[in-house]
This record gives C-alpha cells, structure tokens and sequence, in this order.
C-alpha cells in the first residue's frame, strides 16, 4: 500500500489542480476570517462592536475562526479534491494503466484514501498556521495580548476540522467511483453542500417534522454543529449551527466517512474497468 | 507440448453485456512460450474484451483463464505482465519520465528502469515534456515504456499501431519485432493483416467473438493457387472444372485461379492447350492473410445468418 501511497502523493503534488484548491482555500479563510472583518473592524460604528470583531480575530479564536468556513466552502472544495482525483482516473484512461502494472484494487484505493488524507492534513495545518500568523500580526498591530488557545483544544479543533473536511473528500471520491467521472461528481456534491442542506434545513425543517428529524442526520448540518461546539459562532456564519451537540456531530460523521469508504471500496471492486 | 509451454490458456471464456450482446464467445486459446501471437479480427471483434479479461481489468461472465499459471489479475502474474490496452493513458499533467515514475511505484520495479526503457522506446530526449504535448506515436511509444518496465515475460500490446502515420507504424513494427525476438512472449491484437503477417509466428483469427482459425501465417494462408489467363475463357474454365472440379475453380479478374499445387502446372497447360484454348499467363500466386482472412470473417457472417 505505501508504494501506491507513494505514486498518489507523486500525482497529487505534481498536480496544478491540487494547488489551486490548497490556495483558494487559503484565500478564502483569509479573506472571510480576517480580510472582511479586519475591515469591519476599521470602519466600525462604535467601540463596543469594534472590541467585538477584533476579539474574533485575535489569537485565542484561532480554532473556531479557522474551522468556521470548513462546513461550507472548504468542504466544497475538498469534495472537489476527492472527485478529481478518483473522477480523473476514469476520464483519462488511467485506471486500466495504473491497474494492469500490478497492484490490486483495494490497495490501489488504499493508497488514494492515504494520499487524500495526508493532502487533506496539509489543507488544514496551513488554513491554521497562516491563520496564527494574521492573527498574531493584528494583535500585535493592535498591542493586545497574545493568548493562545490550550494545545489540547487546538489539537481537537484541528482533528475536527480535518473530520470535516474528509467526510466531504470522501463523498467527492465516492461519487467519482460510483459515476465514474468529474464533472457530474463535483456538480452533485457541491449542489448537496450549498443547497440541498440549506433547503432542507431552512425550509422543510419548519414545515414538515420528518425534515426536522432528517436535519439532524444530515452531513452538513453535523459539520456545522461541530463547528459550534468547538466555538464557532451559530449567529450569521453560513453553515454553523447548534442543531446537534458535538458528540453526535463527530458521531455522525464518522458514520458519514466509514459509509462512503465502504461504498467506493465495493463499487470500484465489483465493477469492470472498461 | 506440455502444459508449461502455455504461456497463456483460456477455456470457452465468454462476456456477455445483458442478454443479447455476446462481446466474447466460448474463446479457448493458447499462447505458447517465446512466440509472437497475432490477435486478429476486425474492429469489434472482441479482441480488445478478451485483452481485459486477461488482465483482470473486467470478470468474464463464464469460462476461464490462466496467465503465467495464475488467474487473470492476480498480482503474481500481473508483475510478470507488461500491456498496453487501446489507446496508451497517461497523465497529461506529468512529463513523461514522471508519468513512468508512477508506473514503476505502482509496478514496485527501481526507478533505474525508466531510464533503460526510455531509451529502449527512443524516447529519452523529450521525457521532460509533458505527455499532453507528445504526438500519438510518441504516446504509443511511452505506452510500451511503461509496458517494458517490469521486464515482462509476457507482453500485451492491443492494436499498438493505431492511428500512427506509415513511419510511425514502421518504427513501432520494427520496436516489436525487436522486443519479440529474444525469450519474450507477446501477444499483438491487430485488425491489420499486414502487420500481423510481418510480425507474428501464429496467429488465432476472431470474429463475432468467437476464434474461427488459429495457426500460422503460413497455415492459415493454405499454400496458393494456380493463376491461370486463358482465351477463351468460358471453355477454360470448363476444362479446368472437368480436370480439378468445381469447387477448386474460381475466375477472378477475367483469369481463373485454381487451387492445385504447383506440380499440376504442366499438365494443365497441356490439357488446356489441348482443348483449343490459348493460354498467355499461367503462374502461381499465394494467397496473402487479407484474402484469407476477408474469406473467413465472410463464412463467418454466412454461418451466422444462416
């Protein structure tokens, strides 16, 4: 399996794609954790709100400011990772060339799951030290104290955010597998995360009670109930919510990732490769 | 021969796609160690089926087969297996040389091999390229590349020469000819007789997905026939029909070819001469595979229908 291993991440890291995600990832926490309220904070209309963005930003915030995007358009674009690259073995032809050289096809997925985790690691170490690094330069630009959160939250905030944003790679990889594709994959899953979820909860929720039971299982929705437990704020950020307490969040996810592991797992054994 | 010889063996291996399409039919064949096997049979034949079967890349619906004495797929054999199935898949994002070096982490062979099968394919001097901006020969040649690393005793290339200019096409026969030359075992599908009569010992003709002949070139070729160019040409033939019978005379081209051995020459020179008819040519012609083949795949269609 480490070799395979070793041929995903050599794949994976010579891949332009791959990079794009890790950097509009990057932007994004950037952008909607410090750039937006940093400017928020700039033209505030008193003191009071000022102190409040600017708490939201410092570094004892660290984790739920890096993790609060993760349920929404982190998750999106790691969705994205996974499809492509389980999706772009099917579209170029590569699967047959990579099967026929002699690795099994469990092993050959056992390295893609290996390498997408790794990759998925790397997302979350960079969304978290660039984020301490902007949140330490505003406090010191602002000379206020710099307190960091305990190190055995940051580590739980970082395995969190690193469950949330596998389960959705995994859902990316597994409906590669099952359309055996890219685009239809991407399509789906991202049309799942930014709609289908906020539909179902923000609609069929407060009409029908099935769809308010349904909530509570939903992906999405245990992404952002995670989020809250760990100090996001439910009020206003897109995708956090308290619908259900931390330990079915984590629960649920789980649940969430052993599924779609197991799904790919038996599609891509049983089925042809054509 | 005994059975170590069979490099590969398959017994009325069979695909089929739901319940009308039969892609393979009760295909049993056998590939001897060290011979070049041509795989011949037009485009959707089920050449190229059969190939994925061999390579574990789709499950026959019935039937079996047997690579290197293992099951088709199973890593033991695979690692002893180099192939290049339709068109060759790489990468486009990585070089060449990048994309052989995931084949050989996928293979488990030292990347000191890719440097041997780079300049093996002649392809050493654009490896640092990317494979998006090769030409279609030069992909075919990283295809067999990447088929080379595992030094395989068995090597499959389907329809290696596909879509290649008629330089490309000589360098890649001349490639293949070179690499079935020594010890190794390959196994050439092809729709192209020409190539398969240059190239391979034996050759197993499929059609419908079904093995109608199997030999070799010369065997399947069935020796020749007389050529014979006569005046007038309806007393000829009739002549010739009284002589060998109707079955072994045909006219084709305003000449008649008649299947007899070159030994009958004389005697039927004589006796058309006799007959009062003027004989200008009378030479003998081998039949080339394409006729053969073209004959066969005909009565094949007829049996079919019929």
């Amino acid at each position: 399996m480490l070799a395979n291993f070793s041929a995903e991440a050599l794949k994976l890291y010579k891949r332009p794609a791959a990079w794009a995600l890790l950097l509009v990832a990057l932007a994004l926490s950037q952008v909607f954790n410090y750039l937006v309220p940093y400017a928020g904070y700039l033209s505030a209309e008193n003191d009071r709100m000022a102190e409040r963005i600017l708490a939201g930003m410092m570094p004892e915030n660290l984790i739920a400011s890096s993790i609060a995007g993760f349920p929404l358009f982190a998750g999106a674009l790691t969705l994205t990772l996974g499809a492509l690259l389980v999706g772009s073995e099917y579209g170029w032809g590569t699967l047959k060339t990579v099967l026929i050289q002699r690795p099994r096809r469990l092993s050959v997925y056992a390295g893609q799951l290996l390498a997408l985790a790794v990759a998925v690691f790397a997302i979350v170490l960079v969304v978290f030290a660039l984020g301490a690094l902007t949140s330490y330069a505003i406090a010191a630009s602002q000379s206020v104290a710099v307190d960091w959160p305990p190190l055995v939250d940051l580590a739980q905030g970082f395995a969190s955010g690193w469950l949330i944003l596998m389960t959705w790679c995994l859902l990316g990889a597994m409906l590669a597998f099952v359309f055996r594709g890219m685009a239809l994959p991407i399509g789906l899953g991202v049309v799942w995360i930014l709609g289908v979820e906020n539909l179902i909860t923000g609609v069929a929720a407060n009409l029908l009670d099935f769809a308010e039971t349904l909530e509570k299982g939903l992906p999405g929705v245990n992404a952002g109930s995670l989020v809250a437990a760990l100090g996001g704020s439910a009020d206003g950020t897109p995708g956090v919510n308290t619908v259900v307490d931390g330990t079915q969040a984590t629960l649920v996810l789980l649940a969430y990732a052993v599924v779609f592991i197991m799904v790919a797992a038996v599609t891509l054994h049983r089925r042809d490769v054509t | 021969m005994d059975g170590e010889d069979f490099l590969l063996e398959t017994r009325c291996l069979t695909k089929r796609y739901g319940p009308r399409i039969v892609a393979v039919d009760n295909l049993t064949l056998t590939i001897r160690r060290g011979e070049v096997y041509g795989f011949l049979g037009p485009n959707g034949a089920g050449k190229t089926t059969t190939l994925r079967m061999l390579l574990g890349l789709i499950r026959p619906t019935s039937g079996t087969a047997s690579v290197l004495g293992r099951s088709p797929g199973h890593p033991e054999s695979l690692a002893r297996v180099g192939a290049l199935i339709e068109s060759p898949a790489f990468y486009p994002y990585l070089s060449g040389r990048d994309n052989l070096r995931v084949m050989a982490r996928y293979a488990r062979v030292p990347k000191s091999k890719i440097e041997a099968v780079l300049e093996t394919v002649d392809l050493a001097q654009r490896a640092r390229d990317k494979f998006s901006t090769y030409s279609l020969g030069m992909k075919q040649r990283l295809g067999v590349a990447a088929a080379l690393l595992k030094d395989p005793e068995l090597l499959i290339l389907d329809e290696p020469t596909n879509g290649l200019d008629p330089a490309g096409m000589a360098d890649m026969r001349a490639l293949i000819r070179r690499l079935g030359s020594g010890e190794r075992t390959v196994l050439l599908s092809s729709h192209q007789l020409g190539e398969v009569e240059q190239i391979c010992d034996r050759v197993g003709v499929i059609s419908a997905g079904r093995l109608i002949s199997e030999g070799t070139v010369e065997e399947l070729r069935g020796g020749g026939s007389l050529l014979v160019t006569a005046r007038p040409l309806t007393r000829a033939r009739k002549r010739a029909e009284e002589l060998l019978g109707r079955k072994n005379v045909e006219v084709t081209d305003e000449a008649l070819r008649l299947d007899t051995g070159t030994e009958a020459a004389g005697r039927i020179n004589r006796e058309l001469m006799n007959a009062n008819v003027e004989v200008t040519e009378l030479r003998w012609v081998e039949r080339t595979l394409e006729e053969v083949f073209l004959q066969m795949t005909d009565e094949k269609g007829e049996d079919d229908v019929g």
